[in-house]
């Protein structure tokens, strides 16, 4: 919100699905038609849109999820109960999982094919900027999408205002860097960052989100409003620069094939970080599909022990649970959060005063996954000595796969929306 | 003596499906020359043999003063089937920290 009000932004990105998200809030559209997009889509557009029509910026969101244009309706109806007069442009077509075929593989490690995953429930194609285009060239002051590809909703509008080739690529991927910097927002302003001591950020607690001045070239600034926490330092930007990339060098998204090993950072000013130089390749002539499947459920218990052998009490807790289950539960994961539960191992060996044990278990139905965490609760009265504080959850789990489409094989649609008709833009 | 990454680099967990990323910088220019040659693939491969069950690829990003570390089949078949409590790996980047390098 400081952002918004006091940033002076041109373009509001609003980054807002994870892997999974999208199979979720597909599950919510089947059930009911004009669901399916970001259940916080109601929230933000009432604080943000009165702030877009006075400062004049324009939001670009894949806030649409499953159901882009249903996201559109509900934003041109709250709009008239704010009594605002705008339009909104929803891109759809990223669904494509009438298109796909149990044949079809995936690009998982093991490349297995479709048919050996549960049954899907999602299939979403990344779209990039040339999808996004037809939609800012609308005019609309907000843009919904589904599924785009992180990065592209700071490229697009880039390419739009300064009207770029869609295959100048060393401008696009310059933008994407950019873009890569900005879509998990308080990540380089100092989130997911600090350590007391070694690594201080101040405010943390205020943690500002960044903007970018970016220049024609695409290359830019980063900054963030006075007065807000968090720090942008070359440290932050570097760590944000290289996050989930895996091929420094080849970092591929709907537009490009960018090369981050260029790119050179400066610090012009306190909280300001110059970004320039990152390379771009040609893209490929595929699209990447996220495709969401019936994973099963999830069965987890926890229950702490402190004190003396609190150790060796939550190890024999474990082992009794593993042995309870041992008939129904095949896939089963024991850890003594203190201990060894993240990282596998406790490269200390130092013995920890307290742990909790916790036992989760992959399972084919719910009753099973409910039987996980009411044995871990039994241990309470038949279990080791002094076991406290049980916790138990049962989830389904969707899981996701990705895999390779050709692009012409889908058909983007850009629906123009406005307080009395709604149009086909593209 | 032995000295603990910790000391000489901070370091970035990410992940993208079953592969995760960790990604190491040099506090100061002048010790990165040393996590090049130390920290090299097959020793992370080595310190991080119980959890990363495929290939570790390094990259090497000088300009960055930066490692990127791809360790594939690291995260007990990715974040949205894994059992693990934390299964994007986000905590993972203090495991790598945890490597130790001759000065």
């Amino acid at each position: 919100m400081i952002l918004a009000s006091r940033g002076e932004l041109h373009y509001l990105a609003l980054e807002c699905l994870a892997e999974r998200t999208i199979a979720l809030a597909q599950l919510r559209k089947l059930a009911d038609p004009a669901a399916g997009y970001d259940p916080l889509l109601e929230a933000r557009m009432r604080a943000l849109l009165p702030l877009a029509v006075r400062h004049g910026f324009r939001i670009v969101t894949n806030m649409g999820a499953a159901n882009p244009l249903a996201a559109g309706r509900r934003v041109i109806e709250l709009s008239r109960e704010l009594g605002l007069k705008i339009k909104v442009a929803a891109l759809s077509g990223d669904d494509v999982l009438a298109q796909l075929e149990p044949g079809m593989r995936t690009i998982e490690a093991r490349g297995a094919p479709l048919s050996e995953y549960g049954t899907l429930v999602s299939a979403n194609a990344y779209f990039g900027a040339e999808e996004m285009l037809p939609a800012l060239a609308t005019g609309a002051q907000v843009v919904i999408t589904g599924r785009v590809a992180d990065p592209s909703l700071f490229v697009a509008p880039l390419a739009h205002e300064f009207g770029w080739r869609l295959d100048d690529w060393p401008r696009l991927g310059r933008a994407t860097a950019i873009g890569h910097l900005l879509e998990c927002a308080g990540q380089v302003t100092g989130g997911y960052f600090a350590e007391p001591g070694l690594k201080d950020v101040p405010n943390l607690a205020q943690l500002g989100f960044p903007w970018c001045d970016v220049d024609e070239e695409g290359n830019g600034t980063l900054g963030k409003v006075a007065g807000t926490g968090g720090a942008i330092t070359l440290r932050t930007v570097k760590e944000q620069l290289l996050y989930e990339v895996t091929d420094p060098g080849g970092y591929i998204t709907p537009d490009v094939v960018a090369d981050f090993t260029s790119v050179r950072l400066k610090e012009t000013a306190k909280d300001r970080v110059a970004v320039a130089g990152a390379g771009g390749r040609p893209r490929t002539a595929t699209y990447k599909v996220s495709v969401g499947y019936r994973a099963g459920f999830v069965g987890e218990g926890e229950i702490s022990y402190a004190g003396a052998k609190a150790v060796e009490r939550a190890r024999l807790a474990g082992e009794i649970v593993r042995e309870r289950l041992r008939d129904d539960v095949a896939d089963l994961r024991i850890d003594l959060i203190g201990m060894d539960s993240a990282h596998r191992t406790d490269f200390s060996h130092a013995a920890p005063y307290e742990v909790r044990l916790r036992v989760a278990a992959r399972t084919a139905t719910r009753e099973l996954a409910e039987r996980v965490g009411a044995e871990v609760e039994s241990l309470w009265i038949n279990g080791p000595a002094g076991g406290g504080g049980a916790r138990r959850f049962a989830q389904e789990r969707i899981g996701v796969v990705s895999l390779l489409l050709d692009r012409s094989r889908v058909r983007p649609r850009v629906t123009l929306l406005e307080e009395d008709r709604e149009t086909q833009a593209a | 003596m032995k000295r603990k990454l910790h000391e000489l680099a901070h370091a970035r967990a990410g992940d993208k499906g079953d592969t995760l990323t960790l990604a190491l910088f040099s506090y100061h220019e002048a010790d990165y020359e040393l996590l090049r040659r130390q920290v090299t693939a097959e020793a992370v491969k080595r310190h991080l043999a119980h959890l990363v069950r495929g290939e570790v690829r390094r990259f090497e990003v000088p300009g960055l003063h930066a490692l990127q570390f791809v360790c594939e089949r690291a995260l007990d078949t990715g974040v949205t089937t894994s059992l693990a409590i934390d299964p994007h790996g986000k905590t993972l980047s203090y495991a790598l920290l945890e490597m130790t390098v001759e000065p």
